[in-house]
């Protein structure tokens, strides 16, 4: 009995070990890269092709300051910030109105427009960037704040106004009534109530919007030509084309790409799961 | 004249709540549904972009039938959707399985596997066009992998990855992996942690070993999971375009084309901008085939 068992604890952890050894290998091959380029963003370019070893024997911090300067990655940085928080303060507001009205209110066309919304969110549209960039160009929003602003606040819509619906539709109608006797109007129920109640599914269109447009890149592509105007992932590959073999300024502005939004998503993990495993969301 | 009032008021009522739908439906119009119909109407036209168009029927169609540079950019971009389709995904769900279970640092993990996700195309692009660089200064290969590979043993295998067009888009297809597989492992860890720990018990008390449960419990209640990993697999990778931007540049343009690079190339190199908007048609005809088809495949193993 005695040995059976000890055979079967022996059994356990040679499983455990080969798990873990496979799974910190996976882990390795995700974060080396990562490593390699916080590395090179403190070397020289004499340094970077000499320098072996995984940590440099000299840090140099100059690399940021020059990227922020001279590669006129401080101004992308300025600007991938504006886009961000207006796209995402856009999407918040106008979503959650529409799904608001969409869960609770009454109008005519309440139905088919909605199932459009659905389907606009399942049916691709890779090339619809070649009629977006005439039409802009109609506008005259080509090379403007807000023409890129408006295309995103539009990407992400959809998808934000399902799922606010749904959280919406989850709501408990009492409190509504009750507020309405008291002479609360629509406004101030969605204000004051529906909001609120929301917060946690406002919390994952916020951080999945964010991190699609810190990270978008086709359409600042096709609509901002102006390199005041151009975000960090369009900034990013104009510096490589212009200076490609200045390395390590170039691994400082991927960092500056790249550290913020890892940020976020180790403070907003828990939301991040939550909105992938509940909704579905396609990012 | 109180229902007359009544009608009135209700009329009042409806707009008022239209109001709340408005902006977005505004948004949705000018660029969502005006841009997708304008997509069609252009792609029975020949234009560049300015002045006066020409209808020229299915002109831009039949043309793009025999269009080699097109088929073959579909064909790169399925060959980097098949290698996401059974590596990336078979790696996904391998991880997921080792974590659903009692294991230490589990939390760990999961965080890690998510980052390469969270990252954009053009940072994971840019970083491994720099491991994979192909240069040599002073006798030192300047890239990782190449310096690597040299200095452990492997100097046969020190090699153009990028830059020879038969590796280079297996290179591409396995980075694009790297930067998949853990979007994948999120939604099928989740899936597998909701699958009832009785149904495990039940299939143990009838004989069925860890094999066998598997088979019969945990693959078909993972498959409508798997149905929507495939899925959104098969549409994130057919449209994969920036990542090889960031990583080939301009470098290797008919060995790595995908039909995005197509589409663009039609619009800003050659001003072809009906012909543009019949490749991005077909190009969205044929991802919603597909998502079709791998929705009905998976219905069709569900019933069986």
């Amino acid at each position: 009995m005695s040995t059976r068992f000890s055979k079967y604890t022996a059994w356990k952890m040679i499983q455990s070990t080969l798990i873990h050894i496979f799974l910190m290998s996976v882990t390795l091959t995700c974060l080396f890269p990562l490593l390699w380029m916080f590395r090179c963003s403190f070397m020289t370019n004499d340094t970077v092709f000499v320098d072996q070893g995984l940590i440099p024997h000299h840090l140099d911090f100059s690399n940021f300051a020059s990227a922020w300067t001279k590669g006129n990655f401080g101004v992308y940085f300025i600007n991938s910030v504006i886009y961000t928080v207006s796209v995402v303060f856009g999407i918040v507001l106008i979503s959650s109105l529409a799904a608001y009205a969409f869960s609770r209110l009454k109008f005519p066309g309440k139905n088919i427009l909605f199932y459009l919304f659905v389907a606009a969110m399942m049916i691709p549209l890779p090339g619809s960037f070649v009629a977006l960039f005439v039409l802009m160009t109609k506008l005259h929003l080509i090379n403007t704040r807000l023409g890129y602003i408006l295309c995103m606040i539009n990407v992400g819509l959809s998808m934000s106004i399902l799922l606010l619906k749904t959280f919406f539709d989850k709501m408990p109608h009492d409190l509504e009534d009750a507020a309405r006797i008291d002479g609360c109007s629509k406004i101030g129920i969605w204000l004051h109530m529906a909001l609120p109640f929301a917060r946690p599914a406002i919390a994952v269109i916020v951080i999945f919007n964010s991190l699609n447009v810190w990270n978008e890149y086709i359409l600042a592509f096709l609509l901002l030509g102006d390199s005041n105007l151009m975000p960090l992932q369009r900034g990013l590959v104009v510096f490589q084309g212009a200076n490609s073999t200045d390395y390590p300024v170039l691994m400082a502005g991927l960092t500056m790409a790249a550290v913020p939004i890892i940020m976020v998503y180790l403070f907003m993990q828990k939301y991040i799961v939550k909105g992938l495993s509940s909704g579905e969301v396609i990012g | 004249m109180n229902e007359k009032l009544r009608t009135a008021a209700i009329a009042k009522d409806n707009f008022q709540n239209f109001l709340f739908v408005l902006p977005a439906v505004i948004i949705f119009c000018i660029f969502y549904v005006y841009p997708f119909l304008n997509m069609i109407f252009l792609s029975f036209h020949e234009w560049i972009g300015i002045g006066p168009m020409h209808f020229i029927g299915l002109k831009n169609y039949t043309e793009l039938m025999g269009d080699h540079i097109w088929w073959n950019s579909i064909g790169h971009a399925a060959y980097i959707t098949l290698i996401a389709l059974t590596f990336q995904n078979a790696l996904a769900f391998a991880l997921a399985l080792a974590c659903d279970r009692e294991i230490r640092m589990k939390r760990f993990y999961r965080v890690v596997f998510f980052i390469p996700p969270v990252l954009s195309e053009v940072v994971v692009g840019l970083i491994w066009n720099w491991i994979l660089n192909p240069e040599m200064q002073n006798g030192q290969h300047i890239g990782l992998l190449n310096s690597f590979l040299y200095h452990s043993g492997f100097p046969q295998l020190v090699h153009n990855w990028l830059g020879d067009p038969q590796t280079a888009l297996t290179t591409i297809a396995i980075v694009n992996s790297w930067k998949g597989f853990g979007w994948g492992f999120i939604i099928m860890l989740a899936g597998l942690q909701t699958i009832d720990k009785q149904l495990y018990e039940a299939a143990r008390i009838d004989g069925a070993g860890r094999w066998k449960a598997f088979i019969h419990v945990t693959i078909p209640m993972m498959l409508p999971v798997l149905a929507v990993v495939m899925i959104l697999t098969i549409l994130g990778c057919m449209q994969v375009f920036v990542l090889i931007i960031a990583m080939v540049n301009e470098g290797l343009v008919n060995h790595t084309d995908v039909p995005v690079t197509c589409i663009f190339s039609a619009m800003q190199n050659t001003n072809r901008f009906g012909y543009a908007c019949a490749e991005a048609v077909i190009f969205g005809i044929i991802l919603v085939t597909l998502s079709f088809l791998t929705k009905k495949v998976t219905d069709r193993f569900k019933q069986a």
